[in-house]
């Protein structure tokens, strides 16, 4: 039996088109993919992203337990701020990768992937009976209890403040929602209800997520989607959601990452803090970095015509001596950019962009060439510096 | 979605045929079109490709799948639809005028293969039951 959102009988009122997406009953589309993912990019949509986990991590010894748990530096936060970091393996093979919220100063927030909620928070109670102080850290999973909304767009912050008027009363303590900062988060009252809202986002849009109590994550859609009506804000599915983060590479777990593959191949290294002290995966990762990874995860484009990428389909190498070198992780024919695109593990002297590749596709291969990531960056930047 | 055309045969796999002399045109119905949503590329089959009732024979790439269509007939193919190429959003416009697959010269089988396809009532309360 398929996983519902508190948001299924408002996707099933929408005309969305529902289809499994790990474990979950979810929307894909509405209208259509590409017009969604156009919207996204010119004015605005709406995703549920209740599906997601949130795991609450507290007490006074929480820092320190994700800390050694989590491959970003915790210390870098503090309250009403987020980071993007990953959870590892002591091999180095991921976990998962997750947004860490500090929301108070002893109170964290992980918001995971669906489809790893019940390995993730076993994980983490595995990793809890094992820290030193354990009785000073409480985890808590809210994933069947929270909503999850993203509102994504040039034009999000035109009306989201219709949506949380006034200042924040907890968090980052800004005057209005749209002084958030990118990463910043914060918290409003909603129909008596705590609700969060961090300006993150899963599209390369300026763009806002929404986290609260499943009890009123209906209203929270609802009331977004009547004061960006105006804006031509539009309901979008999890296949928009998957060609507007392909274009701009942001990875999808079970594509780019697995636990057989670590941030350093996936090109998050940047996320990884070897310098912050002990942590589960350090030594397996601090040792590939020296080495140099032998594969890498590259952005490609094709170069001829041809039928779109898809995961699985092989990678080869050019020249007299091609050979299947890789493997394609994740592929979409870009509603942007009007060409093939994706993502491909390839080995670390076939990364550079520039470098001529071929997808087989049925049999046959086209050419294609890596580019630098992210394959589409939209036009003008809307959000402030990040922080 | 537009009226399933009263003149035309078609397959379980949602694909449509008509049948001018022995030459059978191929296309995909307005409710698999629907269903696949925007067509980005098809693949069209090869020239003087012999097909076989019920063998893959082109495939239609929307943004999110890559689904094969089947040959509803055996014969040989003797016209596939060039302006696919140019614009394969045509199988979403006009899926039974324009947006035309491959044309078939009927082989020894193929006439009788023809009249166990689906006739549009037939084929209705297939997409009915979907």
């Amino acid at each position: 039996m398929l996983k519902r959102t508190p948001l299924f009988e408002c996707h099933q009122q929408l005309g969305g088109k529902l289809v499994e997406f790990g474990g979950w009953e979810m929307p894909v589309q509405y209208t259509s993919i590409t017009d969604e993912h156009q919207v996204v990019r010119k004015h605005a949509g709406l995703f549920d992203i209740s599906h997601m986990g949130e795991v609450l991590v507290s007490g006074a010894g929480a820092a320190e337990f994700l800390n050694r748990t989590l491959t970003n530096d915790v210390t870098k936060l503090t309250p009403g701020l987020g980071q993007y970091t990953l959870m590892c393996r002591e091999t180095g093979g991921v976990m998962d990768d997750l947004y860490l919220y500090q929301l108070a100063p002893l109170e964290y927030l992980l918001i995971i992937n669906a489809s790893r909620i019940d390995v993730d928070v076993a994980w983490l109670q595995e990793r809890w009976a094992a820290f030193p102080a354990a009785g000073t850290v409480e985890l808590r999973d809210v994933s069947a209890e929270t909503g999850a909304v993203a509102l994504q767009g040039p034009r999000a912050a035109a009306f989201i403040g219709d949506v949380f008027p006034g200042p924040a009363n907890g968090g980052t303590l800004v005057a209005r929602v749209t002084e958030l900062r990118k990463n910043q988060i914060a918290r409003w009252e909603f129909a008596g209800q705590p609700v969060r809202v961090a300006r993150t986002g899963y599209t390369g849009e300026d763009g806002f997520e929404v986290v609260a109590p499943a009890g009123v994550i209906v209203a929270v859609w609802q009331k977004i989607l009547a004061a960006g009506h105006p804006y031509c804000l539009q309901p979008a599915g999890l296949g928009a959601r998957d060609t507007l983060r392909t274009e701009v590479c942001y990875p999808l777990y079970g594509h780019e990452l697995d636990e057989q593959t670590t941030p350093i191949e996936a090109g998050l290294g940047f996320f990884v803090a070897l310098d912050k002290g002990e942590f589960v995966g350090r030594a397996a990762l601090a040792a590939q970095k020296a080495a140099g990874p032998a594969r890498k995860c590259v952005a490609f484009k094709m170069t001829e015509r041809s039928a779109p990428p898809r995961p699985q389909y092989a990678v080869w190498s050019t020249g007299p001596e091609a050979a299947a070198v890789g493997t394609v992780v994740s592929g979409t024919q870009s509603p942007s950019l009007g060409v093939g695109i994706g993502m491909a593990y390839v080995p670390a002297a076939l990364a550079r962009p520039g470098t001529a590749i071929a997808v087989e596709i049925r049999g046959k291969r086209a050419a294609a060439v890596v580019v630098p990531k992210p394959i589409y960056l939209r036009p003008v930047p809307q959000t402030p510096a990040t922080v | 979605m537009s009226k399933i055309p009263a003149d035309l045969k078609f397959a379980e796999s949602h694909e449509w045929v008509r049948l001018e002399g022995d030459i059978a045109t191929v296309g995909i119905s307005d409710h698999a079109q629907h269903e696949l949503t925007e067509v980005v590329f098809v693949e069209l089959p090869e020239l003087q490709l012999a097909t076989v009732a019920g063998d893959s024979c082109a495939v239609v790439e929307s943004v999110k799948t890559a689904s094969e269509i089947y040959a509803p007939v055996s014969g040989e193919v003797v016209a596939v639809n060039q302006a696919l190429d140019g614009d394969p959003g045509l199988v979403n416009t006009d899926p039974y005028g324009a947006g035309w697959i491959f044309k078939v010269k009927l082989g020894p089988n193929g006439k009788d293969e023809f009249e166990d396809l689906l006739d549009a009532e037939g084929y209705e309360n297939v997409i009915a039951g979907h």
